[in-house]
C-alpha cells in the first residue's frame, strides 16, 4: 500500500555549513524537484551527506536557507521536520538493535502522538514488508542486512513522507537487495515522495533517478537530469569506471 | 515453553526466598534484607547506565539521601509509610536537579560530575552535624535506639525476618514497576537511546529529556530502598553512603550485566553475598591471614569481567555463540 502524498520540492540556497573549523559546503544551491528522485553524487568529502545533515537540522548552516515544499525549514528540529513529513534515514545500520522489530517501528512513529494511528500505519508498513511483518516480535538484531534496511525504509514509511533523504541505501547489501531497495524508491517516488539519494553505486542510482546534483568541493559541479547524467563524459571519467581528469 | 519455563524459575526462586530464613541465622537473614535493598538500588542504576546508558557514581548518595530523609520525616512526627513516598519522591527530585546541568556532558565527565556530587552529599551528611548527626550517626539525633521499624495494619516488623519479608515485598514491587516502565514506550525509548542516540534524536526522541528521566528514576529508586535501609540498619552514619558504596553498586549492576533485567539482582547478590561466603570458608582452608577473601573475590570479579565483559547474565550468549 503506497501512502498517497503530494510531493514538495527540496531547496538549497546558498547553503555554508560545516563542522567546528572546518567547511565542508560553500555556498550550494541546487533544487530537488517535487515527486522526483534525486540523487547526489560525489567524492568522499565532497560534502554529500552533510547536505542531508543540513536539510535535518543536525548540521546548524552558518549561511543560507532550506526551503521545503515553499516552507523555509532552516535549522529546524527534527521533530518539526518530522511532523512535516520529512523523514531521514541515515547511513549504515540505523536500528535499535536489542528492540524487537514492532518496537523499532513504534518508535518511528512517536511524532504521531496516537497509538491507533501508529498500528494503522504499522498495519500499512507490515502488508508492504511481508518479511518484515513475518519477525515482527524479533529482536532487530536478528534481521538480516537485506530486512534491516527494509525495516528502516518502513520506518521511515510510517509517518506517510512526503520528503525522504536516504543516505547511501545499498551501502553492505547484495545486488539483488539493492536493486529491491531502489525499486521500491522508485515506486515511492511515483506515488508523490520526493526522495534524495546520496548513493556511490552511481550507475545503479542514476539508473532509477529523475535528477542529479554531483557534488565538489562542497558546490553544485554538474547537475541535470539523471539520463543525461549518465551520458556525460565527466560524469563518466569521475565516477563511473572512466580516468580521472588529470588538473593542476 | 521458554516463557513458561522462565516463570516455573521465577516462581521457585521466590518460593526459596521465603523459605529461606526459615534456616538462617539473624545475620544471614540481615545479608538477604540487605540485598533486596542494594537490588532496588542496583535496578534504578541499571535504568540510568544499563538502559540510558549515562554513567552515574552518585547511586550511593541517592540511597543516603533516601535513608535521612525517612529517618528526618520520622524525627518530625510523620508516619513511615508516608515517609516513604516523600523519600523517594526528594531522591527524584534531587536525581533531576542533579541530572539538569550534570546530563550536559557524557560517559567518564558524566562519571566525575557525579562522583563529585557523591563526595558533595557525603560531605554534607558528616558536616551537618545538627541535622543528621554528622559522623556520630544518626542516633546523635534521633536517639539511641536510632530509625525505628515501623509496623504494617498494626502488626510489628521489629523482628528481623518479618522486616525481611517487607524488603522482599519491596523489591517484588520494585522489580514489577521496572519491568512495566520498560514495556512501556519510555522503556524503548532509554533503549534506543542506549543503543544509537544519534538516530534517536532524528526520530524526534527528546534525548535530553529521556535521559533525565531516567537518570531521576534510578536516583528515586535508590531513594526508595534507602527509605529501608534506615529502618533495617537503624543506626547508620554517612559511611555507607560515600563513594566506595556507589561503585559497589556499578560493580553489582556490570557483574550481573548491564542493560539486562535481571543483572541488578544476580549482581547484588555476587557482590554482597560471595565475600562473605569467602570469608566465612577460605580461612580454614587456606589458613591466614584472615582477607584471602578479598583477593579472591577480587580476582573472580576480574576473571569474569575479562572473559565475559557483559556480566554474568551474558555468560550463555557467549557459551552459545563459542558452540556455533
Amino acid at each position: 500500500m503506497a501512502p498517497e502524498t503530494s510531493g514538495a520540492a527540496v531547496r538549497l540556497d546558498g547553503i555554508v555549513a560545516g563542522y567546528g573549523q572546518i567547511t565542508i559546503l560553500n555556498g550550494l544551491s541546487f533544487t530537488a524537484p517535487a515527486a522526483k528522485i534525486t540523487t547526489l553524487i560525489g567524492a568522499n568529502g565532497a560534502g554529500k551527506s552533510t547536505v542531508f545533515k543540513t536539510i535535518f537540522g543536525i548540521v546548524r548552516p552558518r549561511a543560507g536557507s532550506v526551503t521545503i515544499g515553499g516552507e523555509a525549514v532552516t535549522g529546524f528540529p527534527a521533530r518539526e521536520l518530522l511532523a512535516r513529513g520529512i523523514v531521514y534515514v541515515p547511513q549504515g545500520r540505523n536500528l535499535f538493535p536489542t528492540l524487537s522489530v514492532r518496537h523499532n517501528l513504534e518508535l518511528g512513529g512517536i511524532t504521531l502522538g496516537s497509538r491507533a494511528l501508529i498500528a494503522q500505519r504499522m498495519e500499512a508498513v507490515f502488508a508492504r514488508f511481508p518479511r518484515i511483518a513475518e519477525r515482527a516480535e524479533q529482536q532487530a538484531s536478528a534481521l538480516s542486512g537485506g530486512e534491516q534496511k527494509q525495516l528502516e525504509i518502513g520506518r521511515a514509511l510510517l509517518l506517510e513522507p512526503k520528503v525522504v533523504l536516504i543516505d547511501e541505501p545499498s551501502i553492505g547489501l547484495a545486488p539483488k537487495v539493492v536493486a529491491d531497495v531502489f525499486a521500491l524508491l522508485r515506486g515511492l517516488a511515483d506515488t508523490g515522495v520526493t526522495t534524495l539519494m546520496v548513493e556511490q553505486n552511481v550507475r545503479s542510482a542514476l539508473a532509477v533517478s529523475d535528477h542529479a546534483v554531483a557534488l565538489e568541493g562542497g558546490r553544485v559541479a554538474i547537475e541535470g537530469p539523471a539520463g543525461e547524467m549518465l551520458a556525460n563524459p565527466r560524469i563518466k571519467s569521475l565516477f563511473l569506471g572512466g580516468h580521472m581528469e588529470q588538473t593542476g | 515453553m521458554r516463557t513458561a519455563l522462565r516463570i516455573a524459575a521465577l516462581v521457585a526462586i521466590l518460593a526459596a526466598l521465603i523459605v529461606a530464613p526459615q534456616y538462617l541465622r539473624n545475620y544471614g537473614i540481615y545479608l538477604l534484607s540487605l540485598w533486596s535493598l542494594f537490588a532496588i538500588a542496583a535496578m534504578g542504576l541499571n535504568l540510568t547506565l544499563g538502559y540510558a546508558g549515562q554513567m552515574s557514581l552518585a547511586q550511593a548518595a541517592f540511597l543516603g539521601i533516601g535513608a535521612y530523609a525517612v529517618a528526618l520525616l520520622v524525627k518530625a512526627g510523620v508516619p513511615f509509610w508516608v515517609g516513604v513516598p516523600l523519600a523517594t519522591l526528594v531522591a527524584f527530585a534531587v536525581g533531576l536537579l542533579l541530572g539538569f546541568p550534570a546530563l550536559r556532558v557524557q560517559h567518564h565527565y558524566l562519571a566525575f560530575a557525579t562522583l563529585g556530587f557523591n563526595v558533595l552529599v557525603y560531605l554534607a551528611i558528616r558536616n551537618e552535624d545538627w541535622l543528621t548527626g554528622g559522623s556520630m550517626g544518626i542516633g546523635q539525633v534521633m536517639g539511641f535506639a536510632g530509625m525505628p521499624r515501623p509496623s504494617i495494619f498494626g502488626y510489628s516488623l521489629r523482628r528481623g525476618i518479618d522486616f525481611y519479608y517487607l524488603c522482599l515485598a519491596m523489591l517484588c514491587l520494585s522489580t514489577l514497576l521496572v519491568w512495566l516502565l520498560l514495556r512501556s514506550p519510555w522503556g524503548r525509548a532509554f533503549a534506543a537511546l542506549r543503543d544509537n542516540p544519534v538516530r534517536a534524536e532524528s526520530l524526534a526522541i527528546d534525548i535530553r529529556a529521556y535521559t533525565l528521566l531516567a537518570f531521576a528514576i534510578g536516583a528515586g529508586l535508590a531513594g526508595f530502598a534507602g527509605a529501608f535501609y534506615a529502618p533495617l540498619v537503624q543506626l547508620f552514619d554517612p559511611s555507607p553512603f560515600g563513594l566506595l558504596e556507589s561503585l559497589s553498586l556499578l560493580l553489582m549492576v556490570v557483574v550481573g550485566g548491564s542493560g539486562r533485567f535481571w543483572g541488578p539482582h544476580i549482581g547484588a547478590a555476587l557482590v554482597l553475598l560471595l565475600p562473605h561466603w569467602l570469608q566465612a570458608l577460605l580461612p580454614a582452608w587456606l589458613g591466614p591471614p584472615d582477607q584471602w577473601y578479598l583477593f579472591v573475590f577480587g580476582i573472580a570479579v576480574l576473571v569474569l569481567l575479562t572473559w565475559c565483559p557483559g556480566g554474568l547474565l551474558a555468560i550463555p550468549d557467549r557459551l552459545r555463540a563459542r558452540a556455533q
